[in-house]
């Protein structure tokens, strides 16, 4: 028998009452608790602790790793989220601004069943689980962090994909009204990520609709995002509204931004230098030393499951 | 009490406590470090990556007080305010330390001594080059900040400290090219920094085009009595005024 928990529908709560709890209790305190007034970022953390939804899921741990993840304040408070701005505390400060619900995902491309779905209908069939991965940004620092959400080739199984199916294109949302990021020309709005095919089946990558147990917060790509373990995090599309499957490589937003630096595959590899700094070793967020770096691993220490993928390629020409 | 007086006993004092404002908050930060769970460090001054903070305070703040020092010449003639100059030499001594230890965070804690990664990262990366040469420059300019030295050095001593011109202009580029895609910040040091040069530029372009030159440089015999009309900028001597004004 194969009954494993699932989200029901009625388990999500809906973004309108998430925030008026949050709201709410952020009046209370407001109100009633001057010295934890509004303004303490530590109290905001916790309230959002407090009214996040808990999701059912099981944990997977064959593909978790050991080490000790990040607190929910790091993982959700030091973000590379540009369209809520560039600094990495602008995302937790203005992604509140986002709507997760109502969303609707635009699967095309070629493929024989394309649709436009809504998030629900998204999450329906695929049970969650969670999986605590290392994640490596293209800057040298590095996080562990549980996320739930299931296998991206189980979802992309259901348009079936066709022949000519060589990528998939991954599209975040373009909203500036909600996205205050995308008013200035940063990046080439909106995001667009993508992965070969291969990539994009490997029971590693995960699309990923919470951490820590509970519904994703916004600054983390709510609520539909990508995670691709063994590539640096930029490649993980974020509030994704548009999943294409094409013919061609797809034009990535930091590759065409600037492609001497930032390539298609960008997977980790501390042999391969990114031209500004050293890729060789990584600076954990939140480790007992801060001061200390760790060597960075190559496929940032899931080349036994990737490394296939890639033989035969010069991977520092498709960096 | 006269307005030197006022200037010398808090006016300098005030900036003197500004200038060491961000350090204190850097220090403090460091100290709070060292106790609380992760979530209160995540959420607390320095953030979940404290390295990084750290070594961009510094930076912005030698950048930010490398202009300020540049700011003072343009300033005190604008304004026709000579006493400003009493705080320049302090503005600038207080730019070097904040890229010193800019420096010296990168040195020590990003590349932990390791000298090879420092050498191949100057070499190769236009970025730390632009600004490892910057911090060079402004090392003689501190080293020659005292009256004695700008005695010994007369007239050298204002060319030597022109060194400041392209020192804050590599200050600029090396924080253009650290940033990944948003240059709106960068851009704006830049802007201001090129004002300050573009105002000293079109001022001496208009002073050799109307008077002769001799006529300006005439009669400083030393740099001391010599009320600097000079650009220069570190380690002017604070107390040129008050020689001058003969308040003592």
């Amino acid at each position: 028998m194969n009954r494993r928990p699932r989200i029901r529908p009625s388990e999500i709560t809906t973004e309108a009452a998430w925030h008026s709890r949050r709201s709410f209790l952020a009046g209370l305190a407001g109100a009633g608790l001057a010295a934890l007034a509004p303004g303490s970022r530590a109290q905001e953390v916790a309230t959002v602790k407090l009214v996040a939804p808990t999701l059912q899921y099981r944990r997977n741990a064959r593909f978790s790793t050991a080490e000790k993840p990040n607190s929910f304040g790091e993982v959700t408070g030091y973000n590379n989220f540009y369209e809520f701005g560039t600094g990495k505390e602008d995302p937790a400060r203005n992604a509140h601004r986002l709507r997760t619900r109502p969303w609707f995902v635009v699967v095309d491309g070629e493929c024989s069943k394309p649709g436009r779905i809504d998030l629900e209908d998204v999450l329906k069939p695929h049970p969650l689980e969670e999986r605590i991965y290392r994640l490596r940004c293209v800057e040298a620092w590095s996080m562990v962090i549980p996320w739930l959400g299931f296998p991206l080739g189980d979802f992309l199984r259901r348009f079936e994909p066709n022949s000519r199916a060589k990528f998939v294109e991954f599209t975040t949302l373009l909203d500036p009204q909600q996205m205050p990021g995308q008013r200035s020309n940063v990046l080439d709005w909106p995001y667009v990520e993508g992965l070969r095919m291969d990539e994009a089946m490997h029971p590693l990558t995960l699309l990923v609709v919470g951490l820590y147990g509970k519904t994703l917060p916004n600054q983390n790509g709510a609520p539909l995002r990508l995670v691709v373990p063994w590539k640096y995090g930029f490649k993980s599309g974020k509030s994704i509204v548009r999943i294409r499957f094409s013919e061609k490589m797809p034009r990535t937003s930091w590759a065409l931004s600037a492609p001497r630096e930032y390539g298609f595959y960008a997977n980790v590899n501390p042999e391969v230098d990114h031209p500004r700094w050293s890729q060789k070793s990584e600076r954990r967020i939140g480790s007992a030393n801060f001061l200390a770096r760790q060597p960075t691993q190559m496929f940032n220490g899931y080349g036994d499951e990737v490394a296939g993928l890639y033989r035969g390629m010069d991977l520092a020409r498709h960096f | 009490m006269d307005a030197d007086y006022a200037l010398r006993r808090f006016v300098k004092p005030v900036v003197f406590l500004l200038c060491l404002a961000p350090a204190a908050w850097l220090v403090a930060g460091i100290v709070a470090l060292q106790s609380g769970d992760a979530d209160a460090l995540a959420a607390q001054s320095l953030g979940a990556n404290p390295v990084e903070k750290i070594q961009d305070t510094l930076g912005i703040w030698g950048l930010r007080l490398l202009l300020a020092t540049l700011a003072v010449t343009p300033l005190r003639v604008l304004l026709g305010w000579p006493k400003l100059m009493l705080l320049r030499r302090m503005l600038g001594l207080f730019a070097f330390f904040y890229v010193a230890l800019h420096f010296a965070w990168y040195l020590l804690v990003d590349q932990a001594f390791d000298w090879e990664q420092l050498l191949a990262d100057v070499a190769k990366r236009p970025y730390v080059t632009a600004g490892f040469t910057a911090f060079l420059l402004l090392v003689p300019l501190a080293a020659t900040s005292t009256r004695a030295a700008m005695r010994r050095l007369g007239r050298r001593w204002l060319r030597l400290h022109r060194l400041v011109y392209p020192a804050a202009l590599l200050g600029c580029l090396h924080f253009w090219w650290q940033v990944k895609a948003d240059v709106r910040e960068p851009l704006v040091y830049a802007t201001v920094a090129a004002v300050l040069l573009g105002w000293r530029a079109a001022r001496a372009i208009a002073a050799r085009t109307r008077t002769p030159p001799a006529a300006v440089r005439a009669s400083s015999a030393s740099p001391i009595s010599h009320q600097p009309s000079s650009e220069a900028s570190i380690g002017s001597p604070t107390d040129t005024t008050a020689t001058n004004s003969g308040s003592r």
